[in-house]
């Protein structure tokens, strides 16, 4: 703990050293703070999130986000929906992994109803998670690029991007909203071909993350305008409630894939959770990187131990869920996302507590935006890597 | 201009000018929600490539943009700002609309927070429908709107009297004598 402390006291000397010398200059040359809004909307964005930044110079003196554009009420909605009915909403809140988003909520309503998908349900279930991983942070590793001013990186993203997309596409029908998780198990088994298909295309993305790792992380002027910016020390990681990769680049060894034991695959095949100790903007990314090379290492195992059966266990045609309360949350690639759902014994859940990643992870930026100078601004913003749906929901 | 919004601009400057307007749309990209990504891909993607069709992605700003993809979820906080960049883009300008939370609501259409089509606040020209829509499907819509600009009578069009929207993928919606790639 020692070294974080002194890397708190040395972030709070160099803001205080550089707040007198600011001041001190602006009594020289008369200078007014400014207000910088940023956002709602931005074209290389896809949602809409306002930060509000008091400068004084070049500086950041005070910034928070404002949140709100994006809300559509999803935990209202879910109490006048039915439970397969709730499945097409939540698919929605992160768009960029919408697979992962059912997964949590199905397996709460499997808990409270005492039942469990069968095994190549569940191995189905972690595969379609895990492409949904690489097909959201495959576009993050791009978009990444596009928010350093590098055009190419992102043109590579959606290229290969695509054929993950096409893989999910192929096996649930949807492009982008599978809605392909039911309650005991799954709509339908793999298509012919999927198998094969699914490992060229692991092969292909595996040089994609090469690629992006000698373009873009073996950059000099990107590591020059990623490494130390926004240094997030562990306990405040901690405090302020990060998860998924954001906690793990602070060097917190977590993963609920691992720390939890869900009726999923993860435990069935071998891998690793990748940990950075500095905290800053370029160990956030390159977690990232490294758990989508990882995840296409886990869909490859998990082609290879598939097992045969059915894919539905047996539930009644018109589900109803006896009362109770269930908790469970998964590692979705943002972060930690978990629905608490208090069922009456109705058709639909009695009320939805969604806990979704990126509401907590952006808590943080007024406390990490303080002091740093504007081009960082979007920089750490990247880094944190948030999905506007995730935030407002 | 008194020529052009009078519409009395002699046929074969008009359609000259037509055919410039048509393919050299500056398309500004508002994107809200998950059709954003599709709008990326169609705009941004190697695969889709909406270039060659004569429209250039990313203006600087929306006063100099000559069209606007409205994309994803409208909500109420965000309407006035959708308003105020409809206001701020220059005449004649043009609306899509992307995905069905834009056109009506979609999956949203009984909560409280979400406005239910961004045509309640802004005239739309090109209804995308699909949740989300296909990078295909939006390229398709903008093929449309060249094709309806081409044959476009310019002092109608400033005049306000502008004819019915088209849907993607409904015949009906499509003028009679207009090509059509449907």
């Amino acid at each position: 703990m020692t070294s974080t402390e002194s890397l708190i006291d040395r972030r709070q000397m160099a803001y205080i050293a550089a707040q007198a010398s600011d001041a001190r200059l602006n009594v020289e040359l008369e200078t007014e703070g400014m207000t910088l809004n940023i956002g709602p909307q931005h074209p290389a964005t896809h949602g809409t999130l306002r930060i509000i930044a008091r400068l004084d110079g070049e500086q950041v003196v005070w910034a928070e986000p404002s949140c709100g554009y994006m809300h559509r009420g999803y935990e209202k909605l879910t109490e006048v929906r039915t439970y397969p009915q709730v499945t097409t909403l939540v698919n929605r809140i992160d768009w960029l992994g919408s697979f992962a988003n059912e997964v949590p909520f199905i397996l709460a309503a499997e808990k409270l109803m005492g039942i469990e998908a069968p095994p190549r349900a569940q191995w189905i279930r972690t595969i379609l998670f895990e492409l949904s991983r690489i097909a959201n942070v495959s576009l993050f590793l791009g978009d990444l690029g596009v928010q350093m001013g590098a055009i190419t990186p992102v043109f590579m993203a959606f290229r290969d991007r695509e054929y993950v997309l096409n893989l999910i596409e192929g096996a649930t029908g949807g492009r982008f909203h599978p809605n392909f998780d039911r309650i005991g198990g799954l709509k339908d088994d793999l298509p012919a071909g999927f198998i094969d298909e699914t490992r060229a295309v692991m092969k292909k993305l595996r040089t994609f993350c090469d690629e992006i790792e000698n373009l873009l992380f073996g950059n000099e002027i990107f590591q020059s305008r990623m490494r130390g910016i926004g240094v997030i020390p562990k306990d405040v990681a901690l405090q302020y409630g990060l998860s998924g990769a954001n906690l793990r680049a602070s060097g917190v060894d977590w993963d609920l894939r691992r720390d939890q034991s869900l009726p999923m695959a993860w435990d069935k095949v071998d891998w690793k959770v990748w940990t950075h100790p500095d905290g800053d903007a370029f160990a956030r990314c390159w977690v990232r990187l490294q758990e989508t090379r990882e995840a296409t290492m886990i869909v490859d195992q998990l082609l290879d131990s598939i097992p045969s059966g059915p894919v539905m266990a047996k539930v009644p045609r018109i589900i109803k869920v006896p009362e109770g309360e269930a908790w469970v949350s998964t590692e979705n690639p943002l972060g930690e996302m978990g629905y608490y759902v208090v069922s009456k014994g109705d058709l639909g859940p009695f009320r939805t507590k969604i806990r979704s990643a990126s509401f907590n992870n952006i808590s943080v930026v007024p406390w990490v935006l303080k002091g740093v100078y504007v081009p960082d601004i979007i920089t750490i913003l990247a880094s944190l890597y948030f999905i506007l749906g995730d935030i407002d929901r | 201009m008194g020529l052009v919004d009078r519409g009395r601009l002699p046929k074969p400057l008009n359609s000259l000018l037509n055919l410039g307007r048509s393919y050299s749309m500056w398309v500004y990209q508002w994107g809200l929600a998950c059709c954003a990504i599709e709008m990326g891909a169609a705009f941004g993607s190697p695969r889709y490539d909406v270039m060659r069709l004569g429209v250039i992605p990313l203006p600087a700003s929306p006063r100099q943009a000559d069209l606007v993809v409205i994309s994803g979820t409208v909500t109420d906080k965000m309407a006035p700002a959708i308003k105020r960049l409809y206001e701020q883009m220059p005449d004649p300008k043009y609306v899509i609309s992307m995905g069905s939370c834009a056109n009506c609501g979609g999956p949203y259409w009984d909560s409280y927070s979400v406005t239910k089509g961004v045509d309640q606040i802004v005239p739309v020209d090109v209804y995308v429908p699909g949740c989300p829509p296909r990078p295909e499907a939006l390229l398709e819509g903008v093929v449309l709107l060249q094709q309806r600009i081409r044959n476009e009578d310019m002092g109608a069009r400033w005049r306000g009297e502008g004819s019915k929207p088209i849907v993607v993928q409904d015949r009906a919606s499509v003028k009679k004598g207009e090509p059509s790639v449907v």
